[in-house]
């Protein structure tokens, strides 16, 4: 059972990487990617909305569509609840934790309509997981996100400093450098199921 | 009928408990705003330089309000308006804005001042300023790579023929190129007045001053002697002026054997 939960984390973090293998929420991944502290927060705010979104939208799942043979309203009514549950979040950080509201800033609202938050969503039912698979699956697609995010933040601070053709600079070059972080994390092919297996 | 009402109903009562839940959650953890402290921000210029001596302009908005400070007149990107303005919220007096603009003290364009190495490191003077101390002869003048450019928020900074030069229309005085020049080449001087400017900071011995710029100041000290106000000194073999005290007569400007005196109205002259 422990074992499974694991390679559930590690295939979210490392093989199946939201941002570099499935290819979700890029917009931040190129927006905000610009420093490191400002990613890492980025990133943190994300595993936090993605962990809380799983828990509250797989009850709802479970107890009233499939109940209900309403399986083809997922969209729809976790995109509702991803946005009506991130500005809760927001309302409260503002008045408990107003430090962290305002270095979240702008990230937070953005969450809001994020496709990698709804992807994990979306994902734990396709794959059929249970609620601790589920949440397994959310934290570590979080956590990719994260290594995703600083990684590439890292290469950006070495772009900046790069003599870069006309033609290339900014999103151009951005997005050259992103496809090559990503063919990188191919490396990690069957990783997990060996360790696992 | 059912096959339709049922996924209505549900899909309206998620919504509807959702904004319910979101109205009653904003109404219980409501932030009681500092009103005076948004309407002192109103007035501000929003560039968040930090020329205040606050942290942005939120922060001194802030201080104001909670009555840290009684100055209405620390921003001077705001000028006398925002003073006058924040004066009028707060109900304190005024106080006045010396209206200043920065200015680049450096001559060292490339007619003065000869390479001594081809540079083709990263284009940034911190940066080059490690190396030899910079692509230029003279290792106190303005490198021309633009850091100063990079950071102004008014975009009021260009390079022209190898050195800095800041544009006393869009000049807010914020002083953040002053911060950020690391040849601490940048001065504010006063708008609207007509004073003497030394346009070196180069502090060596005459003599190697003069192998490096032909505009550098080599402290000759005829500028003090010939000054009826006693506004110029020579420190370090630069000279100083004092702008409270120079009444811009013109006197030291015509005796400077290397023309780095100069007389100027910063508006006219730029």
């Amino acid at each position: 059972m422990t074992k499974e939960l694991f390679s559930i984390l590690l295939t979210a973090i490392l093989t199946q990487n939201f941002v570099l293998a499935k290819f979700l929420g890029i917009c931040p991944f190129l927006g905000v990617s610009k420093k490191l502290n400002t990613a890492v927060g980025m990133s943190a705010a994300v595993i936090f909305v993605m962990a809380l979104a799983t828990a509250v939208c797989y009850p709802i799942n479970k107890f009233l569509l499939v109940k209900n043979d309403l399986e083809y309203l997922q969209t729809i009514v976790f995109i509702l609840v991803i946005a009506a549950l991130v500005q809760l979040v927001e309302i409260i950080l503002k008045k408990y934790i107003p430090a962290l509201y305002s270095a979240l800033g702008i990230y937070l609202p953005l969450i809001t309509t994020n496709c990698a938050v709804l992807g994990v969503v979306i994902l734990n039912v396709d794959e059929g997981y249970n609620f601790a698979q589920s949440m397994f699956n959310s934290v570590g697609g979080g956590l990719g996100f994260m290594v995703a995010m600083v990684m590439f933040a890292g290469v950006r601070e070495r772009l900046e400093s790069c003599e870069i053709p006309k033609f290339m600079q900014g999103l151009p070059i951005t997005l050259v450098a992103a496809s090559l972080v990503s063919v990188s994390f191919l490396g990690f092919t069957g990783i997990v199921e060996n360790i696992f297996g | 009928m059912t096959q339709i009402l049922v996924p209505v109903i549900i899909v309206a009562a998620i919504g509807l408990i959702a904004g319910l839940g979101l109205a009653v959650a904003s109404a219980v953890f409501a932030v009681p705003v500092d009103e005076t402290a948004e309407k002192v921000r109103e007035c501000l210029p929003g560039a968040n330089c930090g020329a205040c001596g606050y942290t942005g302009c939120d922060g001194y908005a802030e201080a104001l309000s909670k009555g840290e400070t009684k100055e209405c007149n620390l921003c001077t990107p705001g000028g006398n308006d925002a003073a006058q303005a924040i004066a009028a919220v707060m109900g304190l007096e005024a106080g006045s804005v010396t209206p200043m603009v920065a200015a680049v003290m450096c001559q060292g364009n490339k007619m003065n001042v000869e390479e001594k190495l081809e540079y083709s490191g990263v284009h940034s003077c911190k940066i080059a300023t490690q190396l030899f101390g910079g692509p230029k002869n003279c290792v106190h003048g303005c490198i021309g790579f633009g850091d100063c450019v990079e950071v102004c928020p008014y975009d009021a900074i260009f390079i022209c023929d190898g050195v800095a030069r800041i544009n006393p229309d869009k000049c807010r005085a914020c002083k953040k190129c002053i911060k950020t020049c690391p040849r601490q080449l940048i001065d504010l001087f006063p708008l609207d007045t007509t004073k003497a400017a030394v346009l070196c900071k180069n502090h060596d011995k005459g003599a190697q001053t003069r192998k490096q710029c032909k505009a550098g100041c080599i402290g000759c000290m005829k500028c003090t002697k010939v000054c009826p106000e006693g506004a110029v000194t020579v420190e370090n073999f630069c000279a100083k002026v004092d702008y409270d005290k120079c009444t811009g007569c013109g006197k030291c400007h015509e005796v400077c054997p290397v023309g780095c005196i100069d007389i100027y109205n910063i508006k006219k002259h730029f």
